[in-house]
């Protein structure tokens, strides 16, 4: 009893000094707040409206009634989406170019980072990692054409080698089935040796006494690799990688978008290209609301799920 | 060191065959790019005869001055170098007033702030949200839908945060502090100056999205007078149509106007490639300095 009564009084005295301290310290930072405001601002209004505006989802959007006054639909255009008979089909393509990409993405510059990494000659290797990054630079516009450069039927270099070899001649954008190993494969010539920087940069942190102690225990090459270079980077490779299941439903939009043809269709639709088209090209706000939250929302999910697995294994995580 | 010491046979071939590999590699990664600055200096009769090349084939600029002339392309690349100069300005001041607080010890909803801005790394309204809100605040058409909604990259805030954080000794902003130098003063006199290597990072990181983007422009921009050079490159690349430069008729000279076209796409790729290309290897440097502060957890 006598405790209890102390703290009653004492309680609104404590907060009161709290409150006291806070508005000091608030005072005191009010300079950073003022530097700070634009920023905050901008992710504001640029980032977190937009999610007011997510609601238009559950709604049959008017621009003339505007985000909040338009009549609520429930989940009819989500209906709408999942019942649609290409449904399937643009989420297997989503997910198939995703995850051949992560295939062939994510091990990729780990092994030209490991190649680079046994070069005695520093300068050589400086050399030929600015050569692998440059075609990091070019527009995803210029890299298609590019790529179609090399794939034309008609004046193409693949196909004057294959017109060469065995006079064929291959119309790869009219292929359906040749779609995702296009898409995929110039993507990874694109972003290789990118990629590959941030796994130079991870091992140029590895102490060198590392690699002597292994050296001294006999262990090889490939050892020593194993052994000292891989787990060293591990916590790169681990966020990395769930960075990139994070964006699994995102493709590469924009080159998606660029790649695609009328008779590719069937293997280059993706939910965001879809999203798109019916947004943007056929004003179907509502309804490209509710494909890109589903999109949005799946991600979320799969970068939610892959931090906490990599949390649980005593790895890295993003948070 | 471990350099120095004598390497096995068995080493000596592994080093053998990891450099063949590299530079078999290399030569993948690098011939695409040449071949393209090969083929704009050929001529595009032999070109499309025969497209094979290791050097340029009968050696000619006319595919340069045809592009000379085409006014689509200039007015392009005089909008993008607008858009790029402008759009940089915010990203860079931006991103260093973001940046900047977060990285100080004693500011207070440090944690909040960090949470606010790196949550939208991970979860955004999506396509059609941003765009009704770029609608309603009445910027569709204009320049500033294009700078504007991506003026800061959490993702850069954070790397510039780290570099802050980590590489400006921490007595040096507590004196100047104690000395009644304010916030601003105290970022503009002491901490920029010893930022400018994450801060040339920071221009080329974003200096080089506004220079190849093309979506937000392909969405926001309706004016063809301000579409920028990518917009018309997708026109002439990909959906293949070259206005004004070749008149439709077909006649004696269509078969030759169609390789001429060829060779002015070659010749397009190498005018708007450039200026990054010879720009890159310069400030290398930089930039792998910049991921190295980023790869550290903050």
């Amino acid at each position: 009893m006598e405790a209890n009564h102390e703290l009653s009084v004492r309680r609104p005295l404590a907060r009161k000094a709290k409150l006291n301290d806070v508005s000091k310290r608030l005072k005191r930072n009010l300079g950073l707040y003022l530097i700070i405001s634009p920023a905050f601002f901008y992710f504001v209004i640029w980032h977190y409206w937009p999610l007011y505006g997510i609601q238009i989802a559950f709604k049959d959007y008017m621009p003339a009634l505007g985000i909040g006054g338009s009549p609520w639909v429930g989940l009819e255009h989500f209906n709408r989406f999942f019942n649609a008979y290409y449904f399937w089909t643009i989420l297997k393509n989503t997910l198939g170019i995703s995850l051949y990409g992560l295939l062939v993405g994510i091990p990729a510059p780990i092994v030209l980072a490991l190649m680079f990494n046994e070069f005695r000659n520093k300068r050589f290797q400086t050399l030929v990692q600015t050569i692998s990054y440059a075609p990091h630079f070019i527009s995803v516009i210029v890299a298609v054409g590019i790529l179609f450069f090399f794939i034309s039927p008609t004046n193409g270099v693949i196909n004057a080698l294959l017109g060469s070899i065995n006079g064929s001649k291959i119309d790869f954008l009219a292929e359906p089935g040749y779609f995702w190993p296009l898409f995929v494969w110039s993507g990874l010539w694109q972003g290789i040796g990118w990629s590959s920087l941030l796994y130079t940069a991870a091992m140029s942190g590895i102490s060198p006494d590392q690699y002597e102690a292994a050296y001294i225990d006999g262990a090889n090459k490939f050892r020593r690799i194993w052994h000292v270079t891989l787990p060293g980077i591990l916590p790169t490779i681990v966020i990395l990688s769930i960075l990139s299941i994070g964006g699994i439903m995102n493709v590469g939009f924009e080159k998606v978008l660029l790649m695609q043809t009328d008779l590719n269709l069937s293997t280059s639709e993706v939910i965001s290209t879809y999203m798109y088209k019916s947004g943007i090209l056929d004003a179907q706000y509502s309804f490209s609301a509710a494909v890109g939250l589903f999109n949005n929302v799946i991600n979320f999910i799969l970068l939610l799920t892959f931090n906490a697995i990599a949390k649980r294994a005593g790895q890295t995580s993003l948070w | 060191m471990l350099s120095n010491i004598k390497r096995t046979p068995g080493e000596k071939l592994f080093d053998a065959v990891n450099l063949l590999l590299v530079l078999g590699i290399s030569v993948l990664i690098l011939y695409p790019l040449l071949f393209v600055l090969f083929a704009s200096m050929s001529d595009p009769r032999q070109m499309f005869d025969n497209p094979l090349l290791l050097w340029p084939k009968g050696f000619t600029l006319q595919s340069y001055s045809a592009i000379f002339e085409n006014r689509d392309i200039w007015v392009g690349y005089r909008n993008t170098i607008l858009y790029t100069c402008v759009g940089t300005s915010i990203n860079v001041i931006m991103t260093i007033l973001g940046a900047y607080p977060l990285s100080r010890r004693r500011f207070f909803g440090k944690h909040a702030f960090t949470f606010l801005f790196t949550f939208t790394m991970f979860f955004s309204g999506g396509l059609i949200p941003g765009y009704l809100v770029n609608q309603s605040l009445g910027i569709v058409n204009t320049i500033w839908a294009l700078v504007l909604p991506g003026a800061i990259s959490a993702f850069n805030l954070i790397i510039m945060r780290t570099y802050f954080q980590t590489q400006i000794p921490h007595e040096l902003e507590e004196s100047a502090y104690a000395d009644g130098c304010g916030d601003l003063r105290l970022l503009y006199k002491i901490v920029l100056p010893l930022s400018t290597p994450i801060i040339a990072v920071m221009i080329l990181f974003y200096g080089v999205g506004h220079w190849n983007s093309y979506f937000d422009a392909l969405i926001y921009i309706s004016d063809r007078e301000k579409y920028p050079l990518q917009l018309i490159l997708r026109e002439i690349l990909i959906q293949n149509s070259l206005k004004e430069m070749l008149t439709v008729a077909v006649d004696d000279q269509y078969g030759d106007r169609m390789i001429a076209r060829e060779g002015i796409k070659y010749a397009i790729v190498v005018v708007s490639s450039l200026p990054l290309l010879v720009f890159y290897p310069m400030l290398s440097k930089f930039f792998e300095k910049g991921i190295m502060v980023g790869a550290i957890k903050g």
